[in-house]
């Protein structure tokens, strides 16, 4: 298993969230603290242990695929931070 | 006082035409109005909507509709979808936001009868175990308003012992129903997974969350549980397994039930006080004619760790939706990943903050396997833990927290330690088992309510009801009310 440090600024980039230094600086810190705790798992040995992603496990779930009602498109805009013309309006994202 | 009434005894008051709805709303919004400057259990409540309801509900009334909720006031979590009232997840995050639908969940309340109002209080997202990380600031514990209520559902479950509802709504991923009910004095219910359609229930953690009730007495969790539970097209995880009539299973009888008590959860950093109380409740259950039976689940002690991986890589992946381009509060940037950073990073407080980077971090390249996957498989050891204990017993009875409400600010500057304080509950949704708290008595001084933990068999929530049922008939502590 990994050192218990994290690369808090990196981190930060992936999971697109912006950060004061104070932030990064506390975050490490803290983050440490627990990822040394979660290092106990390293004391077990699975081999041969089968992970578990769901507790009651249902394979190949489907429905039947027919249109039902659903939200309107004002209904849908009607949280935007910025719409018009119907659309959600975003910075340029091409030049 | 209406108010104070449990779903059972209100409604049959209102079907005798003794009071009306109108008269239940108003008595609780007279008490919001008295307490909760005080409690701050609610972000916030329309008092007119409400209102119209119970004059709706009382219309079908008149009209001779039987329904098993008509007319009740139930208070919801600000985590579920309620069709046109607002949905901040206690963030910063989410604005103005109002929800276009209702949660499956709440349909269900509605076609009941039920009146849904209310938001209440809670941690961001569902993140914490004291309702401090609400960015509209903590609730308070309606037996000692110095202490926090727990969490995350905290706003719930002392919305239900101030008696500012008949009964209300949250949400559990590690013990965010359970923990709160038994520091607040309530029954608090997490049912199985999938027992409870999750849509419209804003995901943390998609594999462990689960929506339940909590109420005034087992009989009331036990009619919640019925209304809500049952398949749903639209949430994968649901499961279609017959929904049956829980109060019928409340029988009070629990003779030659096995009832199981694991030594790993009766040791260090347990509260002696909360010991004697479980301990004099498993006495309890002995005088009742339930076998008591020495269990173990070795893996107890790596609970935590599991969860705060897989809660947060999930959570990760969850909370990327709110990213200021179709709903909720925006901050502009010059390109989309400068206008996603700065949104996130002003809207989230924080607890959220963190656990996404943890998440974020336990599943990037490079660790995934180290953290992620070990987690994964040793929550197959925690799950196998529990299904082999369950072959020896009916239930499990456990303290639901090692102490009592602790101080606003005792545990905030030190998330580790916040983090333990769910060690009896965490366990139950990496298992997907059922759980429920129940009260079983109080500290001595101050005087805090404490909370025993029943735990069931996947979809044994029959049983594990009829056992909290036969304990709460037997004693006092349920009747007991905060001096607000």
């Amino acid at each position: 298993m990994a050192s218990a440090e994290i690369d808090v600024k990196y981190v930060a980039h992936l999971a697109r969230l912006a950060l004061t230094p104070d932030e990064e600086k506390k975050l490490g810190a803290q983050l440490g603290n627990i990822l040394g705790y979660i290092e106990k798992l390293r004391e077990l040995d699975v081999t041969n242990v089968e992970p578990t992603a769901h507790a009651v496990p249902m394979v190949n779930v489907t429905r039947a695929d027919e249109v039902r009602p659903s939200l309107s498109h004002e209904a849908a805009l009607r949280n935007a931070p910025r719409q018009a013309g119907g659309l959600f309006i975003v910075p340029k994202i091409v030049e | 006082m209406l108010n104070q009434l449990t779903i059972s005894a209100l409604t049959e008051k209102l079907s005798r035409r003794e009071v009306s709805a109108r008269e239940a709303m108003q008595s609780c919004l007279d008490q919001i109005a008295r307490v909760d400057g005080k409690i701050h259990a609610f972000i916030s409540h329309d008092a007119v909507d409400a209102l119209a309801q119970a004059d709706a509900a009382d219309k079908e009334i008149a009209g001779g509709a039987s329904k098993p909720l008509l007319g009740v006031p139930i208070a919801i979590k600000d985590v579920l979808a309620v069709k046109n009232q607002p949905l901040n997840c206690a963030s910063k995050i989410l604005g103005k936001f109002v929800s276009p639908y209702d949660a499956t969940a709440i349909e269900k309340l509605k076609a009941a009868g039920a009146i849904v109002f209310g938001r209440c209080n809670m941690d961001e997202f569902a993140m914490g175990s004291s309702t401090e990380n609400s960015a509209f600031g903590p609730t308070h514990n309606p037996w000692d308003i110095t202490r926090i209520p727990g969490g995350s559902s905290g706003g719930s479950a002392a919305a239900v012992a101030a008696d500012e509802c008949i009964a209300s709504l949250g949400t559990d991923t590690g013990g965010s129903i359970r923990q709160p009910a038994a520091l607040c004095g309530c029954v608090g219910l997490k049912p199985t997974y999938g027992r409870i359609s999750r849509y419209g229930l804003v995901a943390f953690a998609s594999s462990l969350d689960q929506i339940g009730p909590f109420t005034k007495d087992v009989r009331d969790a036990a009619t919640l549980l019925g209304v809500m539970s049952g398949h749903d097209l639209r949430d994968s995880t649901s499961i279609p397994q017959p929904v049956p009539d829980y109060t019928q299973a409340l029988t009070g009888n629990v003779k030659g039930l096995k009832l199981g008590l694991p030594k790993e959860y009766m040791v260090g950093g347990l509260d002696p006080e909360v010991k004697a109380a479980v301990d004099a409740a498993v006495k309890k259950y002995q005088e009742l004619g339930a076998e008591i039976v020495e269990i173990s689940l070795p893996h107890t002690d790596y609970a935590v760790a599991v969860y705060y991986i897989v809660a947060t890589a999930e959570a990760s992946a969850n909370l990327a939706r709110f990213d200021g381009i179709r709903y909720g509060a925006r901050v502009d940037g010059n390109d989309p990943i400068e206008l996603y950073c700065k949104t996130r990073g002003a809207g989230f407080g924080a607890e959220v903050k963190r656990r996404i980077i943890l998440g974020t971090y336990v599943l990037s390249s490079g660790y995934h396997d180290a953290y992620y996957l070990q987690a994964q498989k040793v929550r197959t050891l925690i799950r196998n833990d529990f299904l082999k204990a369950f072959e020896k017993v009916d239930a499990i009875v456990t303290p639901t927290s090692p102490t009592a409400a602790f101080k606003i600010g005792e545990k905030s500057d030190d998330p580790l330690q916040m983090y333990l304080s769910d060690i009896f509950t965490i366990s139950c949704n990496l298992a997907g088992i059922c759980g429920v708290s129940i009260p079983c008595g109080f500290t001595q001084n101050p005087r805090l309510p404490i909370g025993l933990q029943l735990l069931g068999k996947p979809f044994g929530e029959e049983t594990m009801l009829n056992l909290a049922y036969a304990y709460e008939r037997a004693t006092p502590w349920h009747k007991e009310k905060a001096a607000i």
